[in-house]
């Protein structure tokens, strides 16, 4: 399965800050740095804990259909930085 | 709107910023950007520095760069430490590593949150103490030594690049490695003392081009903290965000609270307010004149007209404001050579604008120090 169809949270070590470009992520285990450049972005991020899947998540925080797979390589790489981690996916 | 955009407008919080707790040192670097060495009487308290951490909390600023002067001299450092750590805001310092024992490695390694940077300015004790202070070196060393032994993976070993350690590049590389550390190269700024040697120290022309190639062959895996941005007019743009970030996503609390546009800038011109003030740093972050200022439009004067302003941005703005040159062209250590220009065009006669508050030790002694250096009297 691809990013987009498997179920991620936010790492607990990650915090995200609003900004007006879309939102800050800093790791406080890596001290990395990200910038989510869309507010869209943030939005998925934010909710992916409470989306069976990404593609909800992104569906849900308002991403149009045409641009998912701009946001799937963006939370590939959030992935890969350990922003964001994989879960359990719950049933529903 | 580019994310660069977005930065130059300003940010809810800023994303670098630097705390120096104290002017107090035990040593007198004679580049120190804060002129430091007493402590001063009005020092924020113990009480005041909590409730400022309070905000960066309330403001979501995840981690403080710390340093002074020597934090580790002020009597509740630890304490502001577990604090911060303790109220979810990561705290990365500065040391000369004379307070580093075995056990206080210890407990850093064994504290998330917290990062370490051991400056050192001679990949050798003869280099390095020239500029740092005799036994200096040895110092770091043994604070590298304790810090590496106790575990602590990937701390700092940060390092101002100057004309003498320019070609040691590849020996504080080695040494960075050798100790489980992460190199990073900073810029010697001509702000506090360093104004005083900057002529003698600064990296010639030559060097700045060996510099601009030894960073661009390795990268990311060499911490900058965007300091030389200006170099990119050579070509290629290097790691970072490429601009100049005072009072946008960049600024400094000194000791007694107030508030500068960038750590390289303690003169009055750019001090924006204080955080004992009505509103505490927030209000000044977000509503200090001068940083509004800062966010607006910049005017790139003489630069404009250079097909490598993109690049460069004219370059840092402490740099040209503490040579004399205005704020609107280029930087002194411009690589098409119009700093050197316009720095020719300067008024021998026109005195330099110092550092508002100067806290060295002993200055006439700067004179008669053993350094090799040609130093000009304060």
């Amino acid at each position: 399965m691809t990013v987009i169809d498997r179920a991620w949270a936010v790492d607990d070590q990650v915090a995200l800050r609003p900004e007006p470009f879309g939102a800050l992520a800093y790791h406080f285990g890596t001290r990395r740095l990200s910038f989510l450049k869309s507010p869209e972005l943030f939005a998925a991020v934010r909710g992916l804990a409470e989306h069976p899947t990404a593609r909800d998540a992104c569906l849900a925080a308002g991403v149009d259909e045409t641009r998912l797979a701009a946001y799937e390589r963006a939370l590939g790489t959030l992935a890969e930085t350990g922003m964001i981690r994989e879960r359990e996916p719950v049933r529903r | 709107m580019t994310l660069v955009e977005h930065f130059e407008r300003g940010l809810d919080a800023p994303i670098c910023l630097t705390w120096e707790l104290t002017y107090a040192c035990n040593l007198a670097c004679v580049h120190c950007l804060s002129s430091s060495g007493r402590r001063d009487p009005r020092e924020l308290t113990t009480a005041e520095c909590k409730s400022v951490i309070d905000e960066f909390a309330r403001m979501q600023i995840f981690y403080v760069n710390v340093g002074g002067g020597e934090p580790t001299v002020r009597k509740d450092f630890w304490e502001l430490l577990r604090y911060a750590v303790a109220h979810d805001v990561g705290v990365k310092f500065s040391t000369n590593g004379s307070r580093i024992t075995a056990a206080v490695a210890r407990e850093l390694a064994g504290t998330e949150y917290v990062d370490v940077q051991i400056s050192l300015d001679g990949a050798t004790a003869e280099v390095n103490d020239a500029v740092r202070g005799r036994g200096s070196y040895a110092t770091a060393l043994k604070a590298m030594g304790y810090l590496s032994e106790a575990g602590m993976h990937g701390f700092k070993l940060s390092v101002v690049v100057t004309r003498e350690n320019v070609s040691q590049l590849d020996d504080f590389k080695a040494l960075a490695d050798a100790h489980g550390a992460q190199l990073r190269l900073t810029r010697l700024r001509p702000a506090g003392r360093g104004a005083d040697v900057w002529d003698a120290l600064h990296p010639t022309a030559v060097q700045q081009l060996e510099l601009y190639r030894w960073l661009l062959a390795h990268g990311d895996g060499v911490l900058t903290g965007d300091s030389f941005f200006h170099l990119a007019a050579y070509g290629e743009a290097l790691p970072g965000l490429g601009m100049c970030g005072a009072g946008r996503v960049v600024c400094l609390i000194d000791p007694i609270g107030d508030v500068y546009a960038c750590p390289f800038a303690i003169h009055d011109q750019f001090r924006a307010g204080n955080v004992r003030g009505a509103g505490g740093f927030e209000s000044v972050w977000r509503e200090s004149e001068l940083f509004a200022q800062l966010r607006g439009p910049q005017s790139g004067g003489a630069c404009t007209s250079c097909g490598h302003y993109d690049s460069c941005r004219g370059g840092c703005m402490a740099a040209k404001f503490f040579t004399g040159l205005p704020l609107e062209g280029p930087d002194p250590e411009c690589v098409l050579g119009h700093g050197e220009a316009a720095l020719a065009l300067v008024d021998q006669a026109m005195e330099l604008p110092k550092p508002s508050p100067d806290h060295s030790r002993r200055r006439p002694s700067r004179t008669c120090d053993e350094s090799p250096l040609t130093v000009i009297a304060g």
